[in-house]
C-alpha cells in the first residue's frame, strides 16, 4: 500500500513536469514553431500522463488525455495543421488536462460537465469525414513509459505449466520509436516470461551519411524458454502491434546453457541507461549477441562527433522518442524534501556564525598576522561562504513554473473580458529562492489580472488606436546586481492619470489641491483603498488592490515601481532579493546596541552638520540634503533605547528610501561595518516587534536586531506603538 | 506547560525548584529544556520591562523573561549564580532568568496544596499550587502567561 502511494506520488510529480513540458511546447506551437521536435515533445508529455493515469485507473484523465493525444498525433503526422483557433483549443485542453491531473491527485470528484465542451472541441479536431480515428486502444498497458518504476509492470500470468521454446524475430519500424515505445521494456517483459537470449541484428545500418535519425535499423532475434503460451508471448508485443515486423515460432530448436543466458541477461539488462556507448562494437554485418551491445535503449547523450564506428548505434538511439534528451545532455536530478534542505541551510547558517565567532576570538587573542591560524581561518571563511552559496543554490528555483501559471491566467482573463492578449515571457530560467517564487505567485497573479483587465484595451479600441487587435503582456525576469528584477509590461492604454487623480481626490486619499508629478500620480495606485475600475468586475477589483501587491513585495524585501506612458502601456518593475535567508546589511551602533540596517534601503550615508538640521514642529527635525528636506529620525529614541535625542553633529545619518520611494534620514551613533547576516526569526519564540524586521547573530555570539526601515519611518509608527504597548501592563 | 495538568495522581512528577528574590518556585521538569548561565541579552525595543531581551541559544533567538520583574518581586540582578531556565511554553522556547536553581523535587500531584487565598494578582496569575518541602513553601508556577499577550498572539 505504501509503495503504491509512493509510486502514485512519483507519478503526480512526473505529471507536473510533463504538464509544464506540454505547456511550453504548446506555447511554442502557438508562436508558430510547430516543428516536429516541439510537437513530439507535447505528444510525449500527454502520452506519458495518459500512460501513468491508466495504471492508476484514472479513467477520466485517460479518456481526455487520449483524445488530446490523438489530436496531437494528427498534428504530428501532418494530418492537421495548427491554426490559431486550433491552438486555442489545444491550450484550453492543456488547462483541462492539468485540472484533471490536479483533481485526480487530490482525489477530488471530477465533473465531466466542466470540460465537456473542450473535450468535444478536441474530439472534433480528430474527426475527419465524420469518422473518429482511433490510434491506440484506450486501455493500453502503462508500462511502456519509463517512469523509472518498473514495479508498475503488469505481470503476465503464466498460462501453461509446460515449458515452450520460442524463436521470435522482432524488427521495429520507425513508428514504434515515434510512438514512445522502448524496446528494452519489451525485452524486460519477455525476460519475465522465462529464460531468454536475444541477438541484435545490426546489418541494416546504412553508412553514416545515409542514416535517418528517425529511422529504425536494428532487429532482434530472441530465443525464449517459457511456460507462457504463444498468446502470452504475443501479449508482450501487444502495444507495438503494427509498429514492428514480428514473427513468433513456437518450440523451435535452440540450445543455450542457462548460465550463459543469465550472464548475458545480467549484462544486457544491468547496463545503466546512460551507458557509455564507446565500447559498442563496429557495425558488423553479423548478428551481434546483445551482451556486447550497450543496453539497446541507452539514452546516449553524446552527439554525433564520435568516431563513425559508434555512430550507427547513436543514430538509432536518437530515433527513439527521447530525441530531445539525446541532443542536450540531460541533467540528472534527485528529489529531496524541502525540510532537509532547510535543515541544511539552518546548519550552514550556524556554521557561518560560528566561523565569525571563531575569527573574532582569534583576533581578540591577538595572533600575529602571519600566523598560520589566521591563514587557516581565512580559508575556513572562504569555504564557509562557498558552502553557504551552494546550499542557497539548492533552494534556488527557476521562475519558469510561475511564469507558466501566468500564461494560463492571461488566457482566462482575456477570455472573460473578451480581449485578445498574448503573454510573452523572457528569462524563465532565472533562479531565485523557492520561498520568493512561492510568495510571488499571488501578487503576480493580481498584477497580471490588472494588466489584462485594466491595461489592455478591447480589440475595437486597440484597432481604432492603430494598434494590433491582440494586446501583449510581457513578463520578464533577470538577475541584476544580486537581486532578481521582474518586469511586467503591457502595451495597453497606460495609466489614465487625470482619472487616477480624480479618483484619489474623490476617495479622500489626497487633498484636491495637491501638486503631484506624473510618477506621484502613478504611485497613487499603491494607496490602500484605491481602485479605478468603474465597475467591479469578477476579475480585478475583488477588494485586493495594488496596495496588497506592494505589501507582499515589500514583505519579501522587495520594491515595486511603476512607469507608464499614455497610449503605450505601463510597466511594473519589481526588484527582489534572491534569498530570504541572508541579507546584506550595514551594522550600526545605537545607544550601545548593534543594529543592522538592510543595505538595499540605504541610499547614502552622511555626516550631518549642525546647520543642516532644522527643527520642525514641537519635536520634529528635518535635515537638508542638497536643498531638499527629509525627515530626520533618531533611531535611538524611536526604538526607546534612550530618552533624549542624540546630537546630530555627533552622529551619522543614513539616507534611506522606503519601498514607496519616500526618503528619510536615520540618525545613528556610528557605522561599524557592512556585512552579510543570517536572518533569524523573532516570531518563532517571541513575537513581532514594531520597527524590527528580524534578528541575526553577530560574530561575538550576541543577537543583533535588523531594522524594518519602512515601519520605522512610516508616519503611523507612533500609532502602531500605542497599539503594541498595551501588553506592557498585561498579565 | 502541558504537563502541569497531569491527571494521573499516582505518578510522581519531578520539578525544578528555583529561587527568585526570597521566594521559592518550581516548574515541571518535563517542560524544562536546559539550564544555562547568564549571558547579556540584547534589549528589544518597546518590550515590557520584564522582557530582558533576546540571547543566542545555539542559533535560535531566545527571549529572556526576568521572573523577578514578571512576578513583581523586583528585578533580578544577574550574578554569576544567576541562571536561565530554558522552558517550552506552548510552541515557543523561552528563557527564564532566576536567581538560582536550588533543587530537583519529586512530588505527587496529590501532595500539592491549593494556592493560599491572598489578594496578590501575581499569585492568582502564575501560581497554581504550593508544595511544602521541609518547612519551605515552594510555589508551582504555571508558565502560560509569562510572555506578553501580544507577543504570544503574534507567534
Amino acid at each position: 500500500m505504501d509503495t503504491m502511494a509512493e509510486i502514485r506520488q512519483t507519478f503526480f510529480q512526473e505529471c507536473e513536469e510533463q504538464l509544464s513540458e506540454m505547456e511550453l511546447g504548446l506555447l511554442a506551437m502557438d508562436e508558430g514553431n510547430a516543428d516536429s521536435e516541439t510537437v513530439n515533445a507535447v505528444f510525449r508529455a500527454v502520452h506519458s500522463i495518459k500512460g501513468g493515469a491508466g495504471a492508476f485507473k484514472l479513467t477520466e484523465l485517460v479518456q481526455f488525455a487520449h483524445s488530446f493525444e490523438t489530436a496531437l498525433d494528427h498534428v504530428r503526422s501532418g494530418k492537421l495543421t495548427p491554426t490559431p483557433e486550433m491552438m486555442k483549443i489545444m491550450l484550453r485542453a492543456a488547462d483541462v488536462l492539468s485540472d484533471l491531473v490536479e483533481a485526480s491527485r487530490d482525489g477530488r470528484e471530477i465533473n465531466e460537465a466542466n470540460y465537456a465542451s473542450i473535450a468535444a472541441d478536441v474530439k472534433a479536431l480528430t474527426t475527419f469525414d465524420g469518422v473518429e480515428e482511433v490510434e491506440e486502444p484506450i486501455d493500453f498497458q502503462p508500462t511502456i513509459i519509463d517512469f523509472g518504476m518498473p514495479e508498475l509492470a503488469i505481470e503476465p500470468e503464466p498460462a501453461a505449466s509446460q515449458e515452450h521454446e520460442y524463436r521470435i524475430n522482432f524488427a521495429p519500424r520507425p513508428e514504434l520509436y515515434a510512438n514512445a515505445n522502448e524496446t528494452i521494456l519489451i525485452f524486460r517483459e519477455l525476460n519475465r516470461l522465462g529464460a531468454m537470449q536475444a541477438f541484435c541484428d545490426a546489418a541494416a545500418i546504412p553508412s553514416l551519411d545515409d542514416i535517418d535519425p528517425n529511422g529504425a535499423y536494428f532487429s532482434w532475434a530472441v530465443q525464449l524458454k517459457s511456460e507462457a503460451d504463444i498468446a502470452g508471448v504475443r501479449e508482450v508485443f501487444e502495444f507495438v502491434d503494427g509498429e514492428a515486423d514480428l514473427t513468433i515460432e513456437s518450440d523451435g530448436q535452440a540450445e543455450v546453457s542457462d548460465a550463459d543466458i543469465a550472464a548475458l541477461l545480467a549484462q544486457a539488462l544491468g547496463t545503466p541507461p546512460a551507458a557509455d556507448t564507446a565500447n559498442a562494437s563496429e557495425p558488423s554485418a553479423e548478428i551481434i549477441p546483445i551482451s556486447t551491445m550497450p543496453a539497446p535503449v541507452a539514452a546516449s547523450s553524446e552527439t554525433a562527433d564520435v568516431e563513425p564506428a559508434v555512430a550507427p548505434v547513436q543514430a538509432v538511439e536518437s530515433s527513439k522518442p527521447d530525441t530531445k534528451a539525446a541532443v542536450v545532455p540531460a541533467q540528472t536530478t534527485i528529489r529531496v524534501e524541502f525540510d532537509r534542505v532547510d535543515r541544511l541551510i539552518n546548519l550552514v547558517g550556524e556554521l557561518v556564525i560560528n566561523q565569525a565567532m571563531l575569527s573574532q576570538r582569534v583576533i581578540e587573542a591577538n595572533f600575529a598576522g602571519s600566523s598560520s591560524v589566521v591563514i587557516g581561518l581565512e580559508e575556513l571563511e572562504q569555504l564557509t561562504r562557498e558552502i553557504q552559496e551552494s546550499v542557497m543554490a539548492i533552494r534556488a528555483q527557476p521562475v519558469k513554473p510561475l511564469f507558466q501559471r501566468m500564461s494560463r491566467m492571461v488566457r482566462e482573463v482575456a477570455d472573460a473580458t473578451g480581449k485578445e492578449v498574448k503573454l510573452k515571457t523572457e528569462g524563465e530560467a532565472t533562479e531565485v529562492d523557492k520561498t520568493v517564487v512561492e510568495r510571488l505567485a499571488e501578487p503576480l497573479t493580481h498584477m497580471i489580472r490588472n494588466a489584462v483587465d485594466h491595461g489592455i484595451e478591447s480589440p475595437e479600441v486597440r484597432l481604432a488606436a492603430g494598434k494590433p487587435a491582440e494586446g501583449t503582456v510581457r513578463l520578464t525576469a533577470a538577475h541584476r546586481s544580486g537581486r532578481i528584477v521582474i518586469e511586467l509590461s503591457d502595451d495597453g492604454a497606460g495609466i489614465n492619470r487625470p482619472k487616477v487623480r480624480a479618483s484619489a481626490i474623490n476617495k479622500g486619499l489626497i487633498p484636491a489641491d495637491m501638486q503631484l508629478s506624473d510618477s506621484d500620480i502613478d504611485n497613487l495606485l499603491f494607496l490602500p483603498g484605491f481602485s479605478t475600475a468603474a465597475t467591479i468586475s469578477s476579475i480585478s477589483g475583488r477588494g485586493v488592490g495594488m496596495d496588497v501587491v506592494k505589501r507582499s513585495i515589500q514583505a519579501l524585501g522587495g520594491r515595486i515601481s511603476i512607469s507608464s506612458r499614455p497610449g503605450l502601456g505601463s510597466t511594473f518593475s519589481m526588484s527582489l532579493p534572491l534569498t530570504l535567508a541572508v541579507l546584506d546589511g550595514m551594522a550600526v551602533s545605537v545607544a550601545g546596541q548593534t543594529l543592522v540596517v538592510p543595505l538595499t534601503a540605504i541610499v547614502e550615508t552622511l555626516k550631518p552638520k549642525k546647520s543642516e538640521v532644522h527643527g520642525l514642529g514641537s519635536d520634529g527635525r528635518v535635515m537638508s540634503i542638497r536643498d531638499t528636506f527629509v525627515p530626520l529620525i533618531d533611531v535611538g529614541t524611536q526604538l526607546g533605547f534612550r530618552e533624549t535625542p542624540t546630537q546630530p553633529e555627533n552622529s551619522v545619518a543614513l539616507l534611506v528610501e522606503t519601498g514607496g520611494g519616500a526618503r528619510n534620514a536615520l540618525l545613528v551613533d556610528s557605522i561599524q561595518d557592512q556585512r552579510q547576516v543570517v536572518i533569524k526569526s523573532l516570531e518563532t519564540n517571541y513575537g513581532t516587534v514594531a520597527g524590527i524586521a528580524a534578528a541575526t547573530i553577530l560574530g561575538d555570539g550576541r543577537v543583533a536586531l535588523i531594522l524594518d526601515v519602512d515601519a520605522l519611518v512610516s508616519k503611523s509608527f507612533e500609532e502602531t506603538l500605542v497599539g503594541e504597548l498595551h501588553y506592557g501592563t498585561g498579565g | 506547560m502541558q504537563n502541569n495538568d497531569l491527571t494521573a495522581n499516582s505518578a510522581n512528577n519531578e520539578f525544578v525548584a528555583f529561587r527568585v528574590g526570597a521566594q521559592e518556585f518550581c516548574v515541571d521538569i518535563m517542560g524544562v529544556r536546559e539550564i544555562r548561565g547568564w549571558t547579556p541579552a540584547t534589549p528589544l525595543p518597546h518590550a515590557p520591562s520584564y522582557v530582558r531581551g533576546v540571547i543566542n541559544l545555539r542559533g535560535a533567538v531566545l527571549p529572556i523573561v526576568d521572573l523577578g520583574l514578571r512576578f513583581g518581586l523586583g528585578p533580578t540582578e544577574p550574578t554569576p549564580r544567576s541562571v536561565i531556565i530554558v522552558v517550552h511554553i506552548h510552541q515557543q522556547v523561552v528563557g527564564l532568568l532566576v536567581d538560582a536553581v536550588s533543587d530537583i523535587l519529586t512530588s505527587s500531584e496529590a501532595s500539592m496544596q491549593p494556592t493560599p487565598d491572598i489578594a496578590s494578582d501575581m499569585a492568582k496569575t502564575f501560581v497554581k499550587g504550593v508544595y511544602a518541602v521541609d518547612s519551605r513553601m515552594i510555589s508551582i508556577v504555571t508558565l502560560d502567561s509569562v510572555l506578553p499577550i501580544s507577543a504570544k498572539a503574534a507567534a
